[in-house]
């Protein structure tokens, strides 16, 4: 392939993933409160067009149109910044994720991802625990005790949890044998038995059931949302912010779910391996249904579990982190270290 | 013909020599601790540039992403305000920076006598992560174990200092405020 032409291939795929990314992200909102409103017994949106589908575009703009105030206390390069981090890096991340197999136009192969970087899971760790500065310095720019207290909640409780995730991910690697995320899905390909998938979660439940809850932690989801916890900081970290700088923290956080429910259905449900049947197109399009399939699954899951479950209190979280999880996933790591070596 | 290598080693050691004399000029905590980060994150692209994919990516998660998060963690809790600028004595300035000088002219010496003036290919070196492992727990396992004992101690060592003397402790719940 012609160096043009693969600089031409990477751009348009980084373009259309964004735009795919951010309506993801958009509409991801939009289900949240779909979702939660009729576990609570309420409609959620409705006015916006039909079931509301269009409130996110209302939203969107209302925020590109809101006034944009910067208290006057505020340290101001960190302020501006703070967001763009934070957004940024949650976008990055999704450029290694493979959405499956390859596809061939004008004899060229072309991969249904960005980049095939063969330590992409590293990346994407490394890429989220930069992330972790856009709420720190959120809320130590904005001179604020709400938004301080918010910034040191959501630091020490990355920190903490970012050694649970990345001990879960190691069961994963040993069986797999590779930092490569499309080497990590080709080797769950087939059966156990004939008829259940080879998928890691089959393998590793515990350390499956390890990288849910650092995740949820990671990702400042309720039940570990004391960063924001809104009965307690007004709005945590992002307490100062108006308009689109609100509005960024907002994407970075349903950016990153999506990442992480990315992840968990690559490194542990299969990727986009599925029931593959009928005419060529719908062969080729079918490991993409099942990938987008397994992701709403997920995130689903993290409006379930929002709807479901009240805010831990930090002392529990801190206490559940290093007491419990940590053990568990390195016990995890252990166990399968020596059934692999056996 | 400047090959993309080259520019892009320039460019990335650039940013590195930049981020460490911004981290020294700096009179804000804040400040030098992110021109920390950005002299890590640089040094990450010269090792990818090298081919060594996992020492880049081990340099961003931990120094990048854990270390320096402490860092502005403990500068974020303790709200470190803005330093005094110092002059410096007249010691460091008569000493420091002949020191300075003569120090990396040695270190230079010693590493291009070794070594030669000609620049490593890129992806010359073995960095690929089964390479890193192969070495890591067979050729140099004694020192690593030796290494994992002394961070041990190390954080032993600063759970003792950092706990409260045994007399406070004995009526309450010791260490109930963390």
């Amino acid at each position: 392939m012609p160096i043009w032409l693969y600089i031409l291939a990477s751009v348009i795929k980084s373009a259309v993933l964004l735009v795919v990314l951010l309506t993801a992200v958009a509409y991801t909102v939009w289900l949240e409160r779909k979702v939660v409103g009729r576990m609570q017994n309420r409609w959620g949106p409705t006015r916006v067009g039909p079931f509301g589908l269009l409130q996110p575009a209302a939203d969107g703009i209302k925020f590109l149109f809101k006034e944009d105030l910067t208290p006057p206390h505020v340290y101001k390069p960190l302020y501006i910044a703070a967001p763009l981090i934070a957004v940024i890096f949650a976008l990055t991340s999704i450029a290694v994720i493979p959405f499956g197999n390859s596809i061939t136009i004008g004899g060229y192969s072309i991969p249904f991802q960005v980049t095939d970087v063969n330590t992409g899971l590293l990346l994407i760790l490394g890429v989220t625990s930069i992330g972790v500065y856009g709420v720190a310095l959120a809320g130590w720019s904005s001179n604020n005790k709400y938004s301080l207290l918010g910034g040191l909640r959501a630091s020490a409780q990355m920190v903490s949890y970012e050694i649970s995730l990345g001990l879960s991910l190691v069961g994963v690697l040993i069986l797999s044998g590779s930092f490569s995320l499309r080497s990590i899905v080709e080797a769950q390909g087939g059966h156990f038995w004939g008829f259940i998938p080879r998928w890691n979660i089959f393998l590793q439940p515990i350390g499956f059931f390890c990288y849910l809850m650092a995740a949820y932690a990671e990702t400042n989801r309720i039940p570990f949302d004391l960063p924001e916890a809104e009965t307690e900081l007004v709005a945590g970290y992002h307490t100062e912010y108006s308009a689109m700088k609100f509005a960024m923290f907002f994407m970075a956080e349903y950016a990153n779910m999506v990442t992480v429910a990315c992840l968990a259905t690559l490194l542990f449900f299969g990727g986009w391996h599925g029931p593959i049947f009928g005419p060529p197109i719908l062969q080729a399009l079918l490991p993409l249904f099942w990938f987008a399939a397994k992701i709403f699954a997920f995130l689903f899951l993290y409006i379930w579990v929002r709807g479901t479950l009240p805010r831990f209190r930090y002392d529990q979280l801190m206490a559940f982190g290093w007491k419990f999880l940590l053990p568990l996933s390195l016990m995890n790591l252990i166990a399968t270290a020596i059934a692999v070596a056996w | 013909m400047v090959s993309v290598h080259l520019v892009l080693f320039l460019a990335f050691g650039a940013v590195c020599v930049a981020g460490a004399v911004n981290l020294l000029a700096q009179t804000h905590p804040i400040n030098s601790a992110l021109s920390l980060i950005a002299v890590m994150a640089a040094l990450a692209g010269e090792y990818l540039l090298l081919g060594a994919e996992f020492v880049a990516a081990v340099q961003v998660i931990v120094y990048a992403g854990a270390i320096m998060v402490l860092f502005v963690f403990v500068i974020m809790l303790l709200n470190a305000g803005v330093e005094d600028r110092t002059k410096g004595g007249r010691v460091a300035i008569l000493f420091g920076l002949p020191g300075m000088l003569l120090g990396s002219t040695l270190v230079g010496w010693v590493v291009l006598r070794h070594s030669g003036t000609e620049a490593v290919a890129a992806g010359a070196l073995p960095g690929d992560p089964r390479t890193i492992g192969q070495l890591l727990f067979h050729e140099f396992l004694l020192p690593f174990e030796i290494t994992s004992v002394l961070i041990l101690i190390a954080i032993m060592g600063a759970v003792v200092l950092a706990s409260k003397p045994p007399t406070a402790a004995a009526g309450g719940r010791a260490g109930k405020a963390d």
